[in-house]
């Protein structure tokens, strides 16, 4: 992966999401972490309970939505991940 | 007196090139983008941490984009991680205000003020509604496209791609190259494409060619008239249902396949909610988006106000970069005259008044007196043919429709099923904004930005361009520390 882009990510580190601690390498947004990570799924619609995660990536669909650090409403897919991040979904 | 002489909101292939031109001829250019670093949708670039040596292979044509940044760097205000969410006339005639919230987190209001305005915000992925469509592991194209492009992540390990155009093509090279089994691409339009274009298709040859190859050497099946009409899984993404289609999109035959991840795309919704603030004449392309109205200079009808790239009509990068290197002419030489033109006494008109929206034949020719390098705009007037030529080849056909079940979701925000669009048309609503107002799809969070297409298409008509005061998310509290004391 790292080798198409000739990529020499620098060291990665963990979020905290919803306790859960998740790898990131620096620059990546929360989105991409927690879908690399296998998570793909980390919100449930108002009414229906439906899972959501990222559908559009670019900000665009809300899908996404996660609280940081206490900041409700967050697009994760735009949000660029720092050390020490708590994120609740 | 202005801050800038213009401001560019957008820095994507379209404002990069217009801001660029622009500050060599001699103007004071400001250019807002939202995100961290120039590039848009389409040059989505990694994070500087990520050091890459090779970032050119997850795009086409990177290198000659990088350099016009670098360029503009030194010429040009560039502000990123600044969303603009509105645009006004301030005073009179070339005073406008830009308004934008800064930084990723801790947001500050901050408002732009520039004697004219480029409009460069690109598009987003158009998607249609099917069954499933909202479960996770189902991505618009480009969505997966930006978690490779800016993140370095696969979107999944089994993908399918599907949709209609030339877009799928370089998602699913971009997918194989990266690692991902690519199990299919799907085409919902007839194989033919751009054969039948052949002297406007050969200068995109070499590039399609490209993806074709990457394709073959990946074994990656590429299937003209099927598309997927449904998927499954419970909570994540299983397995799609891929069904044969006939000439209009209807179903003739089906067949399940297993996958995490799919990704899909059926064309492109340009952003065109500033100009629609701003009051520039808005039209129709082919493939029915609302798009500025712009004239041989890309003026739109707001004198001042100029368009380039996807919002004046879906066309790509290479177009967008031409439109906005034209945009850059032609705003440097009418705030010349305009300032010219000042210095005469009072009474005397300081800025021309807009030309009617352009036709391609306006275009091909051209008015007289125009400050545009002639090579340029006989290079728009072929690559809007090309993309004329797309937009024909790879229509939406109406037999998605038949895709949907009473409860599929029409729109994800607001969780409205297509029955309850139906209900709402029995109720007697014989349009979009009726349907929007009875049932609510397109009243949630994204304001009707993934759904907008399909109610349109649903209630029978071409969707109409989208009238949102407030362009991007703000907090009330950045509203409320808005200063009029613009910079």
């Amino acid at each position: 992966m790292n080798d198409l882009a000739g990529a020499r990510p620098e060291q990665p580190f963990d979020i905290l999401v919803d306790g859960r601690a998740v790898p990131v390498l620096p620059g990546q947004t929360i989105g991409a972490a927690l879908h690399a990570a296998g998570i793909r799924a980390w919100r449930t619609t108002r009414f229906g309970g439906r899972p959501r995660g990222l559908f559009c990536g670019i900000g665009v669909c809300f899908d996404c939505l996660v609280s940081v650090n206490g900041a409700p409403e967050q697009r994760a897919c735009l949000l660029q991940a720092r050390p020490g991040d708590e994120v609740r979904t | 007196m202005s801050a800038y002489d213009l401001a560019v909101v957008g820095g994507g292939p379209a404002g990069v090139a217009g801001a660029l031109t622009a500050a060599q001829a001699g103007l004071r250019v400001a250019l807002l983008d939202a995100a961290p670093r120039l590039g848009g949708q389409y040059f989505r670039r990694l994070p500087e941490t990520f050091h890459a040596t090779r970032e050119a292979a997850l795009h086409h044509g990177l290198d000659r984009f990088l350099r016009q940044s670098r360029a503009l760097r030194s010429l040009a205000d560039v502000l990123l991680e600044h969303r603009v969410w509105a645009v006004e006339r301030h005073g009179g005639l070339g005073d406008f205000v830009v308004h934008a919230v800064a930084g990723d987190r801790e947001e500050r209001p901050v408002t732009v003020r520039a004697s004219a305005l480029l409009i460069a915000t690109g598009a987003h992925d158009r998607p249609l509604p099917f069954p499933g469509w909202d479960l996770p592991g189902v991505l618009t194209a480009g969505g997966a496209q930006a978690l490779l492009k800016g993140n370095l992540v696969v979107a999944g390990r089994r993908v399918v791609v599907a949709g209609t155009g030339p877009f799928p093509l370089p998602v699913a090279a971009g997918l194989a190259r990266a690692g991902a089994r690519v199990v299919e691409v799907l085409e919902a339009n007839g194989p033919l494409g751009l054969a039948r274009h052949p002297a406007l298709a050969a200068s995109k040859l070499g590039e399609a060619a490209g993806y074709a190859l990457a394709l073959a050497r990946h074994r990656v099946p590429y299937r003209a008239r099927q598309a997927v009409v449904a998927a499954h899984g419970d909570g994540e993404l299983t397995h799609v249902t891929v069904g044969r289609l006939d000439r209009d999109w209807r179903v003739v035959a089906t067949r399940t396949v297993e996958c995490d991840t799919l990704a899909v795309g059926y064309g492109f919704v340009p952003q065109v909610e500033l100009a629609v603030q701003a009051g520039c004449a808005m039209g129709h392309d082919l493939d029915g988006s609302p798009v500025v109205s712009v004239d041989a200079a890309q003026r739109t009808s707001v004198a001042g106000v100029y368009a380039a790239g996807e919002p004046t009509g879906v066309g790509g990068a290479e177009l967008a970069e031409v439109e906005g290197r034209i945009a850059g002419h032609a705003a440097a030489a009418d705030l010349r005259s305009a300032v010219h033109l000042a210095a005469e006494p009072p009474g005397t008109a300081v800025h021309r008044p807009a030309e009617p929206p352009g036709t391609p034949a306006h275009w091909a020719a051209g008015p007289a007196g125009l400050a545009v390098p002639e090579p340029l705009l006989r290079r728009r007037a072929r690559l809007r043919a090309f993309a004329q030529a797309l937009h024909r080849a790879y229509p939406v056909r109406p037999g998605w429709r038949d895709w949907l079940t009473p409860a599929t979701l029409v729109c994800r925000c607001e969780e409205v099923p297509y029955e309850a669009v139906r209900e709402a048309m029995d109720l007697g609503a014989t349009d979009a904004r009726s349907v929007k107002l009875l049932a609510r799809p397109g009243m949630g969070w994204c304001q009707g930005r993934m759904c907008g297409y399909a109610v349109a298409c649903l209630a029978g008509e071409l969707p109409q361009a989208p009238r949102r005061p407030i362009a991007q998310p703000i907090t009330l509290g950045s509203l409320e520390r808005m200063t009029d004391d613009p910079s």
